[in-house]
């Protein structure tokens, strides 16, 4: 059964947009799944390598940027920017890989941070090039949702399964022995070094994938929206967190979640306190309604403690021990 | 005939000569201690070895090769394995996965660095818990792991560095003849060991240090009765007494 679980989800999701046509659902859905692709890259990076980044805005941004100013300049379709965001997210990992590699730890942490706000730097700067706080606007390709959702879904199942295929052969072996401890990967005759960039640079393709749908999807882009710290990087972190840090399909299972919550204090809980506020027209209601659905970024920290508490390993790492606990609650309650 | 040489060996941290002027010879097949008191800077030629820090001066030569200034990582595929004094195994992973990190090395894919694993599992006597993480090993077997790791890496040269501190009277004689068998499978070795017992039994010939500088050097009775290393282990009185 559980073999089988990964293959009928699947199922469900081709099956879900000919069902259920309301474009509303499934455009969360696609953000699912750009989200999912960006967490398994930023899973191979932090969770199964240990070298936690803070920058993948600064590969999702670059993917984005390829495919919009292709499509901006040159004319041609931004599809074509779903080949080449991934590589030029590529071309940015490998010289700071390189480079910054040298450091450990919370520095290495704290350079990535650093290239999230060098690339948001320079595209709002290099106006001639990317027109700057302007942004890019392009055409979107179909009018429906459901192409898209088929191509992010696609996506979605590419980079899980890559990275499934990655942890099982021998990089995945390195990635985990660098993670565990340097010294010893090092003396087992691992290039730590050189994993270390194999490593950031799976991570920087799926993101950078991930970007160019994101800029075909919105059709619309600009520095703070790609390159934004808080919605990107912090984002892509808590998806792995809450997912499950250095597992297979916590990605997956963490972006439902993160868009999910996004979206409940986004709609301020599906307009619930709207709705409150009209019915009992308190002042406090109307204000709470106001600022609620900007209050997501508090729901996020309120949910990484819950997290971090109960589940330190996230949803899938501890997935016996939640099950475990509803079955305790369960047997519990039969014995009273 | 010569396996491995180190030619006045210099290390300076800072001020400090950890290691000065050490030389030695170490020829194939032999088990070849290394003795000192703490701080003697037994680990620090290991280091130096394994490339861990870079050599203030004098030259490493493996197979008549001059490796001084190849990286660690580049050590360990020539043929040098190497374990720690504290150990490091990789905590979250099973002791097969450990091995097969290890065997990824020389082996060419997944399944042939399996086999390895598990032959190597089985020659060092760890199969019987092949399955368990790494982390809940109790110290004998966490050391145990360390040499078959290195083991799985093939090497042609061992550095073992104290796999017997720490160890009960029983884990003691199992070590002595883990050892050995390494030994007669064609390994060479150097030990850096404090419990006399195991170094006397097994070396073949032994180096003494002492603040980093060569006190003495030759087969096992020899060393241990070299007025120069009791000075060292045990004070003036003892040498002439």
């Amino acid at each position: 059964m559980k073999k089988f679980l990964p293959l009928i989800l699947l199922i469900i999701l081709i099956i879900f947009p000919l069902v259920y046509k309301n474009a509303y659902y499934q455009h969360l859905m696609i953000l699912v799944f750009i989200w999912v692709a960006i967490g398994s890259g930023w899973n191979v990076i932090a969770g199964f390598t240990g070298q936690v980044s803070f920058g993948d805005a600064a590969f999702f941004g670059t993917g984005a940027y390829t495919a919009g100013l292709l499509a901006h300049h040159f004319q041609i379709s931004a599809w074509w920017g779903m080949a080449f965001g991934g590589f030029m997210a590529m071309a940015v990992a490998f010289p700071f890989g390189w480079i910054c590699f040298r450091l450990r730890g919370a520095y290495f942490a704290l350079a990535s941070l650093a290239l999230n706000e060098v690339c948001r730097h320079i595209t709002t700067i290099a106006e001639p090039l990317t027109q700057g706080m302007v942004g890019i606007l392009i055409m979107p390709s179909f009018l429906s949702k459901i192409p898209y959702y088929y191509i992010a879904l696609a996506i979605a199942v590419f980079s899980v399964v890559f990275v499934q295929f990655v942890m099982k052969s021998k990089w995945g072996y390195y990635f985990l022995s660098i993670r565990e401890d340097q010294d010893a990967a090092e003396s087992l005759g691992i290039d730590t070094h050189r994993y270390k960039m194999v490593s950031l640079n799976i991570a920087a393709f799926l993101t950078g994938m991930a970007g160019a749908l994101f800029m075909n999807y919105m059709g619309f882009i600009d520095p703070e929206v790609v390159f934004s710290l808080h919605d990107i990087s912090i984002m892509a972190i808590l998806v792995g967190i809450v997912g499950g840090v250095g597992t297979i399909y916590g990605p997956a299972v963490g972006a439902f979640v993160m868009v999910a919550v996004h979206e409940f204090f986004r709609t301020g809980f599906f307009g619930f306190f709207k709705g409150m506020a009209a019915l009992t027209g308190s002042d406090f209601l109307i204000i709470a309604a106001k600022y609620i659905s900007q209050a997501h970024v508090l729901g996020f920290g309120i949910l990484v403690v819950l997290v971090i508490l109960y589940l330190p390993n996230g949803i899938v790492g501890d997935w016996n021990k939640i099950i475990g606990r509803f079955f305790s609650f369960k047997k519990k309650e039969a014995a009273t | 005939m010569i396996l491995f040489e180190v030619k006045n060996l210099v290390k300076h941290f800072g001020g400090l000569a950890a290691v000065n002027n050490v030389s030695f010879q170490v020829e194939k097949g032999e088990i070849f201690g290394l003795i000192g008191p703490n701080g003697s800077g037994k680990t620090t030629i290991f280091n130096c070895i394994s490339s861990y820090f870079p050599v203030t001066g004098g030259n490493i030569l493996f197979k008549d090769q001059d490796i001084t200034s190849l990286k660690t990582n580049k050590i360990c595929k020539i043929g040098i394995g190497r374990t720690f004094q504290v150990v490091k195994p990789l905590g979250r992973l099973s002791v097969l996965d450990n091995v097969i990190a290890a065997a990824f090395s020389k082996a060419k894919n997944k399944h042939e660095a399996r086999d390895v694993a598990m032959e190597t599992l089985e020659f060092c006597g760890l199969s019987h818990r092949k399955e368990i993480i790494a982390r809940s090993l109790p110290i004998g077997e966490r050391k145990r792991l360390e040499i078959t790791r290195a083991m799985a890496t093939r090497p042609e040269l061992l550095l073992l560095d104290e796999t017997a501190a720490g160890l009960n009277p029983t884990e003691l004689d199992e070590a002595i003849d883990l050892i050995k068998k390494i030994r007669d499978k064609g390994v060479t070795i150097i030990i850096v060991e404090h419990i006399m017992k195991v170094i006397m039994t097994i070396s073949d010939r032994i180096h003494a240090i002492n603040f980093g500088q060569t006190i003495a050097q030759g087969v096992p009775k020899e060393v241990s009765n070299n007025k120069a290393v009791i000075e060292a282990y045990l004070g003036e009185e003892y040498a002439h007494g």
